[in-house]
């Protein structure tokens, strides 16, 4: 048993609903008791979807299981049929309808239905949300992509799918928008995007496509490398997050493709790396940033973070456990040690040890962050219903570069706020209890969660005038001018701080 | 039957036929009552034995309250704990040692069962007993079952106060009687019924759920208790088996509703004279409140999904106060004995169903094109893109609705969403 307050993920069968709801004409029959069609209200609130997502509950209740809860199911998927007529037909059970053991594959093939029945073993108790969401993917790709007997004539254009968008993934709308449009720029051609906006039909012809280009790992990964292996498709790397990713894309796709890419041309809408180098950005350097999310956006954050702003990546973590390996070999690149939890209590307390000062991660970091008293951004699910805006806002391709530079520092005090704060400090109007302005309402200062995290005693005391002369550095960087000089006793042994230790503290650590 | 409710036997829907429905149910499980019902016993922990679907579903339904160091959470089983039974109870037990340990100023624990574990049959009473011996007097552990197999929605609270009956203190009260409001409500309305109650002359009441575990209310066969719910079937049964005595009453739903109530209420304790006097002035303006919104709601027809047992007191105010058409009245469950009082002032014919298979009464209610259609989150924009104005049911649970200075904002939840569709088309 694993004691939780929260999740960063769905058990599996949302992960498949995900699919569901994404695709046109299939419909899902999910074996699952009263009270599990909660989940609709993640579409129809959180993504704010027009329709109910394409899913049918057998909700058995206590009663039912006395009797015969397969002859339920198969009312179900008679019903679901005869209503909705799909074009392929999802069979399921979610987690406790695993533990009385019908067998919905089995079931539904008995009732002889005239479309294909797609059965989905989903481990509710092992696996989790995306994991879901892949293997539904792939189920359908194995299902319904069919294998051309001869090659495919060339047409006049490269050809690719792309694969991985979801429903309710974290702006899956605007970069399949963004994405298409950039494909358009150089010259590639567009077979099927799926699951988002496919039908059983539009997977039939997966085979069309000269490759594929794998937007989310996390979904795709999985129906993607049984292409490869099957269709003899091979699919795109990078993850087309920032601008230098979108260009290292870009060069990709055009290898696939056999195409000359004018970088130059696709680029032209690229503010971000301008805004990055214009001398109002000189005070983004060496910001100390935390980095947490799926294991996609959360590498490609850390990269854009410390290669397109000039932040210090001081964390990185996921909880993608799929995805492990790739994180900690990312997070190698900055010099630490990734954190791979999806306990939030494991990741409040490694926010809190590493002090950053900006936090971008999931809406749990934002209110980790927000306790803590930090700037924070949003780059990866699970988010809120805030996160599926009404505007165009991609993380990918050129655009989403913007969109990034926006997001990530418009939560931080601008450069000459800053400046003026440390300028004035001590001003009756930039006094360091005055919060930043971007916060709002009073200032974070106190309430540190103490009863969760374990934060060792002071090692020395601190003199008075050290205190005061402690004072004298501006806020936002005295927490870790106090860390540091602390630490500094410590490892000298000096019993107390004085104003010397201090000054002693800020030569060694600037060396 | 309390004489002061005008009843006429010859009306109403006291026996009219019910359309009994199975198939797809769109409602939440019993564990949704946690989000509630946590915020009104301050000291107590609600731990859920379930899966990750109870986790996620908890976290989706209680949206950012999630985050302020909530007092729940889901005790995950995994593959381990499904392997083998005993296993299963030291899983639980470590589980909640390290809770309580984090938690120290936990008072009552609540051990809720869900489907997963109903299934396994883990044996959460045993795993209560056992632990409230461990950690008793500091801390009581109890268990229901919130699991959607045996529990719609607010059916969570009715469990969880059916679990906390038998540990109720005796009361040593030998003659007098005393009063029990049974149900949770918003602070702000339990107040100001204890005030009216003082007011009236009512000299002992208590609350159930009390506010904390430490102040529980006592019972004894001099008990009369008033339901503040509609959805609290088993509760009353455990107290009756206690000796207490249900007093029946409509519920504290619009002016009209909220004094029948209290006019119960009062009649139980033996007064009358001061009632009237006493809930006057909150009843004028209940009924002033009540005016404004007539006007816009009078004549328009409206549907009810079932979701909460609210639907039967809720169509019964907008029919006879506000003047509402009720196109068909949907419930989770109808108990016939606690909602006489209710079923008798609907108005005669009014289309009557209990349980659900969602499908077909989306077609019923297509066909009838009600003006307002009252139902889950998960219907609501779907029904909005149709072209209906809906009005999402779990409000009604979240917001203060009884009593009479609540009256009017019930009935603004209503003509919200139909001004907004005017305000917006204009």
């Amino acid at each position: 048993m694993q004691l939780t307050l929260w999740t960063y993920e769905g058990p599996p069968h949302v992960g498949a609903m995900r699919i569901a709801t994404a695709m046109r004409e299939v419909h899902y029959v999910l074996h699952a008791p009263q009270g599990d069609t909660y989940a609709d209200l993640l579409f129809t609130m959180i993504e704010r979807r027009t329709e109910r997502p394409p899913v049918t509950y057998t909700t058995f209740q206590a009663r039912d299981l006395g009797s015969d809860t397969a002859q339920l199911f198969k009312d179900a998927a008679r019903d679901a049929y005869e209503r909705f007529k799909p074009q392929a037909l999802l069979v399921g059970a979610s987690c406790t309808a695993e533990l009385i053991q019908d067998d919905p594959g089995g079931l539904t093939q008995a009732l002889n239905l005239p479309v294909p029945v797609i059965p989905l073993e989903l481990p509710a108790y092992q696996k989790k949300e995306n994991w879901g969401a892949a293997e539904t993917f792939y189920q359908l790709v194995r299902h319904l992509a069919v294998k051309p007997s001869e090659p495919r004539a060339k047409g006049d254009m490269p050809r690719c799918n792309i694969l991985g968008p979801t429903a309710l993934g974290f702006r899956h709308r605007d970069d399949v928008r963004e994405i298409r449009q950039l494909l358009a720029q150089i010259g590639v051609a567009i077979n099927v995007v799926a699951p988002l906006g496919a039908s059983p039909q539009d997977l039939a012809r997966l085979a069309d496509a000269d490759f594929n280009i794998v937007l989310y790992p996390e979904v795709a990964h999985q129906a993607a490398g049984w292409m490869a292996r099957h269709l003899g498709q091979p699919a795109t790397k990078t993850i087309p997050i920032g601008a230098g990713a979108t260009r290292e894309f870009i060069r990709e796709v055009a290898a696939l493709a056999g195409l000359d890419p004018d970088l130059a041309a696709s680029e032209a809408h690229s503010h971000a790396p301008w805004y990055a180098r214009s001398v109002d950005a000189n005070y983004l350097t060496a910001k100390r940033v935390f980095v947490f999310g799926d294991a996609s956006h959360a590498i490609a954050a850390a990269c854009v973070a410390a290669t397109e702003l000039g932040f210090k990546v001081v964390g990185l973590g996921t909880y993608s456990r799929e995805f492990a390996r790739d994180v900690r070999e990312a997070a190698a690149l900055y010099g630490i040690e990734a954190l791979i939890s999806d306990d939030y209590l494991e990741v409040e307390a490694a926010i809190s040890a590493a002090g950053p000062e900006l936090v971008l991660g999931t809406q749990m970091e934002r209110h980790i962050a927000k306790r803590l008293g930090l700037p924070c951004a949003v780059i990866s699910a699970p988010v809120h219903v805030q996160d599926f805006p009404a505007r165009y806002s991609p993380q990918m391709g050129f655009e989403g570069a913007n969109v990034l530079f926006d997001t990530w520092v418009h939560p931080l005090m601008m450069g000459l706020e800053e400046h003026l704060i440390g300028m004035f400090r001590g001003d009756f109007e930039f006094h360091e209890d005055a919060a930043p302005s971007h916060l709002g309402g009073p200032a974070a200062a106190a309430a540190p969660p103490a009863a969760l995290i374990d934060v060792p005693a002071p090692p020395a005391a601190w003199a008075p005038d050290a205190e005061k002369e402690l004072r004298k550095i501006p806020f936002f960087v005295r927490g870790k001018a106090r860390r540091n000089t602390e630490a500094y006793a410590l490892s000298k042994s000096v019993p107390v701080i004085t104003v010397e230790t201090l000054y002693d503290a800020k030569a060694h650590f600037s060396r | 039957m309390s004489a002061v409710i005008p009843i006429q036997l010859d009306q109403g829907c006291s026996d009219a036929p019910v359309l009994l429905e199975r198939g797809q149910r769109e409602v939440f499980c019993g564990l949704t009552g946690i989000i509630w019902l946590h915020r009104k016993m301050q000291d107590a922990f609600f731990l859920v034995v379930g899966s990750r679907t109870c986790a996620h579903l908890i976290q989706s339904a209680a949206g950012v309250m999630i985050f302020a160091e909530p007092r729940f959470a889901t005790a995950i089983l995994d593959e381990r704990d499904l392997a083998g039974l005993a296993d299963a109870q030291d899983e639980l037990d470590r589980v909640v040692q390290r809770l309580l340990e984090r938690r120290p100023d936990i008072r009552l624990l609540f051990l809720v069962g869900s489907c997963p574990s109903e299934v396994i049959k883990l044996d959460l009473s045993r795993a209560a007993g056992r632990l409230s011996e461990r950690f008793m007097p500091q801390v009581r552990v109890l268990n229901y079952s919130g699991s959607g197999i045996e529990t719609t929605f607010t059916q969570g609270e009715d469990a969880c106060l059916a679990a906390l009956v038998p540990v109720l203190p005796v009361s040593m009260q030998q003659h007098e009687p005393e009063l029990l409001i049974v149900g949770a409500l918003a602070d702000v309305v339990e107040d100001q019924f204890a005030r009216l109650f003082t007011a009236m002359g009512i000299q002992r009441f208590a609350f159930f759920p009390s506010r904390r575990s430490t102040a529980l209310p006592a019972i004894s066969p001099q008990t009369r208790f008033l339901l503040a719910q509609p959805f609290l079937a088993d509760s009353a049964r455990a107290l009756e088996d206690r000796g207490a005595r249900r007093v029946p009453a409509p519920f504290p739903l619009g002016a009209e509703g909220s004094a029948a109530w209290m006019q119960a209420a009062g009649a139980a304790m033996g007064l009358s004279e001061r009632v009237e006097q006493a809930i006057a002035p909150a009843r004028q303006r209940a009924e002033l409140a009540l005016a404004a919104h007539r006007a816009l709601l009078a004549g328009k027809h409206v549907f009810f999904f079932p979701d909460s047992q609210l639907e039967v007191p809720l169509a019964r105010f907008l029919a006879r106060e506000l003047g509402m058409q009720l196109s068909e009245v949907g419930t989770p469950y109808l108990h016939r004995q606690h909602l006489a009082e209710e079923l008798a002032w609907l108005p005669a014919g009014t289309a009557l169903s209990e349980g659900q298979d969602v499908d077909k009464q989306l077609d019923r209610c297509r066909a009838l094109r009600p003006d307002i259609v009252v139902c889950g989150l998960g219907l609501a924009n779907p029904l909005e893109s149709e072209g209906f104005t809906t009005k999402w049911s779990i409000e009604l649970v979240f917001t203060p609705i009884q009593g009479f200075e609540q009256a009017g904002d019930l009935a603004g939840l209503f003509t919200r969403p139909l001004t907004r569709r005017q305000l917006l088309a204009a």
